[in-house]
């Protein structure tokens, strides 16, 4: 036992001093501190929110009345406004980009296909800053002028269509975060469908499907679990951006059915808010509202994560 | 029988019309972005932007030179400290780890890539500016660091895997150790790749606003050194735009399109560095 021991503590030696021990372990040392600042993080949000935590419990997630002055915080507001405006985006933006993804994956020529995925791309890099500089400016008046007062007319006796029109609101909020999630789930949808192998396309084609029939009932529930992921990661990025929906989403902490309300959203509140807070009461109310957040997107992520691992190691059988 | 095999004929072709159109709308999007840029941004762009500090609220004129340099020297702080440490976790989970702390610190990686912005900059802001009691360059630049990191890793790791295996048999064969096979023929085998995984993660941070919020801030003036708040290009773009002045909206387009067009940049010259190298390869 003890011999053993020495004897491993001498192959440790001899491999530090030949250098493969050392780089191993000085690697090692960057890629734990990436466990310890995930870890940090988590133990940050959580002790600097103990203040509203011990004060209402559960019932901040459930507290309808955001009032700073009177020290009364319910997140309730933030979480609707977060979820619906989500829900907005991912109406719109899911057949939009499945759709722009089977065009690029299954039916345009090679070369078309990878110059439009760059732009893609390139529309994933534009700064959400940017986005929210053309919706105040350019959507925002648009929705008012144009889109809400169609929307009133026609279908004006749904109560999600009611109120005054302003432009901004959960409406406009919705729409850009659709623009701004799009190329998430084309690129990963797109990879997704590229990757079912092509025996499954062409058993399809040879038994008299035509192309579209293919895709739909063999190639797309082929490659579901990746492009369920995408719709995922891209419901995570929606739930936690920030500046593009704070600049259109009007800022408003009240619940209501209509989307053309002017609401808020948990992000938005909290980079209106954090400077001007003056009572730590206030301060941490914020920081737990970004604990919510964070276990929300990090369950999201984790969850397509895994989904996406699953579709790498096989198809997913249907 | 005739007529159904027309219908699905008719079907399979307006389904595809409409993929068709979907990937038409998704992609003149990012048109429609940069020609309202180049349109309100170019006959706002003067040569005041870049050398003039910000006018009074209000008051036309001015430019914001200084959230130019802030915002360089934001990108600077960021890519000293996030490039070595991502760098590094990227040698170890493609080069030293085992595989269950491989997946660990990829997983963890992918975790701290899907944190809302807004969140890291809480989390800054509680561990760098709380404690010295005010915001601070070195903050904002530590916040976006920790967005950089997990980009930076990714691209190390993806890269390192890549370099193909005749060349890492052929160092270990010449009786070079793990490790200096690592150093002197596998990273310079990937360095271009890395490189551009370096730009990729600068651009993207170039434009992140929510971290810079409360831990930069904002500053009028320059800001010299590491402990003073300083102005920054998005956050500009995010002030100037919810202000209620028209000159501020005019330099806000103008910033946005010295922003974009920055960021874009950046993207091109990665696709184009990284084919320059397939073609070297071939």
């Amino acid at each position: 036992m003890a011999a053993a021991a020495t004897s491993r503590v001498q192959l440790f030696r001899r491999r530090l001093q030949a250098g493969d021990e050392a780089a191993h372990l000085l690697t090692l040392l960057f890629g734990v501190s990436i466990l310890l600042i995930t870890v940090l993080l988590v133990w940050e949000l959580w002790v600097n929110s103990a203040l509203p935590r011990q004060k209402f419990g559960l019932g901040f997630l459930f507290g309808r009345v955001w009032d700073p002055v009177a020290e009364q915080f319910g997140a309730l507001p933030f979480i609707y406004g977060t979820v619906v405006t989500s829900a907005v985006a991912l109406l719109i933006a899911v057949p939009f980009g499945l759709g722009a993804a089977i065009f690029l994956a299954e039916l345009a020529p090679a070369r078309i296909s990878s110059a439009l995925t760059f732009v893609v791309e390139l529309l994933a890099a534009v700064p959400s800053v940017i986005f929210g500089l053309l919706g105040v400016f350019i959507l925002v008046p648009f929705l008012r002028t144009t889109v809400q007062p169609a929307l009133q007319s026609t279908l004006g006796y749904l109560p999600i269509f009611r109120g005054p029109v302003l432009g901004v609101g959960l409406l406009a909020a919705g729409v850009v975060l659709a623009i701004m999630i799009v190329p998430f789930i084309v690129s990963i949808s797109r990879e997704a469908l590229l990757a079912v192998p092509a025996e499954q396309r062409e058993a399809a084609l040879a038994l008299g499907a035509t192309r579209w029939e293919a895709t739909r009932q063999v190639v797309v529930p082929y490659a579901r679990l990746g492009i369920f992921g995408s719709v995922l990661l891209a419901l995570a990025r929606a739930l936690g951006e920030t500046m593009a929906v704070t600049m259109v989403i009007g800022n408003d902490p009240r619940i209501s059915a209509s989307l053309l309300a002017p609401g808020y959203s948990i992000a938005a509140v909290i980079a209106n808010e954090f400077t001007e807070a003056s009572s730590e009461m206030h301060v941490q109310a914020l920081i737990e509202l970004g604990l919510v957040l964070f276990l929300l997107t990090i369950l999201l992520n984790g969850v397509a994560r895994l989904l996406i691992l699953g579709m790498g190691r096989q198809g997913g059988r249907p | 029988m005739k007529t159904r095999f027309i219908l699905r004929k008719a079907i399979n072709a307006l389904m595809l019309g409409l993929t068709g159109l979907c990937a038409l709308v998704t992609v003149s999007v990012l048109f429609f972005i940069l020609g309202y840029l180049l349109w309100n941004g170019g006959r706002a762009l003067d040569w005041n932007f870049f050398t003039k500090l910000p006018s009074p609220p209000g008051e036309t004129g001015g430019g914001m030179a200084n959230a130019i340099a802030g915002s360089a020297k934001l990108i600077l702080i960021s890519v000293l400290v996030g490039l070595p440490v991502g760098f590094m976790a990227g040698v170890y989970v493609a080069e030293f780890s085992g595989k269950t702390m491989a997946f660990f610190v990829r997983y963890t990686t992918d975790l701290l890539n899907g944190v809302p912005s807004i969140v890291i900059g809480i989390f800054v802001y509680a561990i760098a500016v709380l404690p010295v009691k005010h915001f601070s360059v070195l903050a904002g630049g530590l916040a976006l660091s920790l967005i950089l990191i997990p980009v930076v890793v990714r691209t190390t790791e993806e890269f390192l895997r890549s370099v193909p295996g005749p060349l890492r048999e052929g160092a270990l064969a010449l009786g070079a150790r793990h490790w200096q096979a690592v150093a002197t023929v596998i990273v310079p085998a990937a360095a271009r790749g890395i490189l551009t995984g370096a730009i990729l993660g600068a651009a993207r941070v170039a434009g992140e606003t929510a971290p810079l919020l409360f831990t930069s801030f904002n500053n009028r003036y320059w800001s010299p050194g590491l402990g003073e708040p300083s102005a920054s290009l998005p956050v500009m773009i995010f002030t100037y735009a919810i202000a209620p002045y028209d000159d501020w909206h005019r330099q806000a387009w103008a910033a946005g399109l010295v922003l974009l067009g920055l960021v874009l940049a950046a993207n091109i010259a990665t696709r184009w560095i990284l084919s320059k190298g397939l073609s070297a390869q071939r």
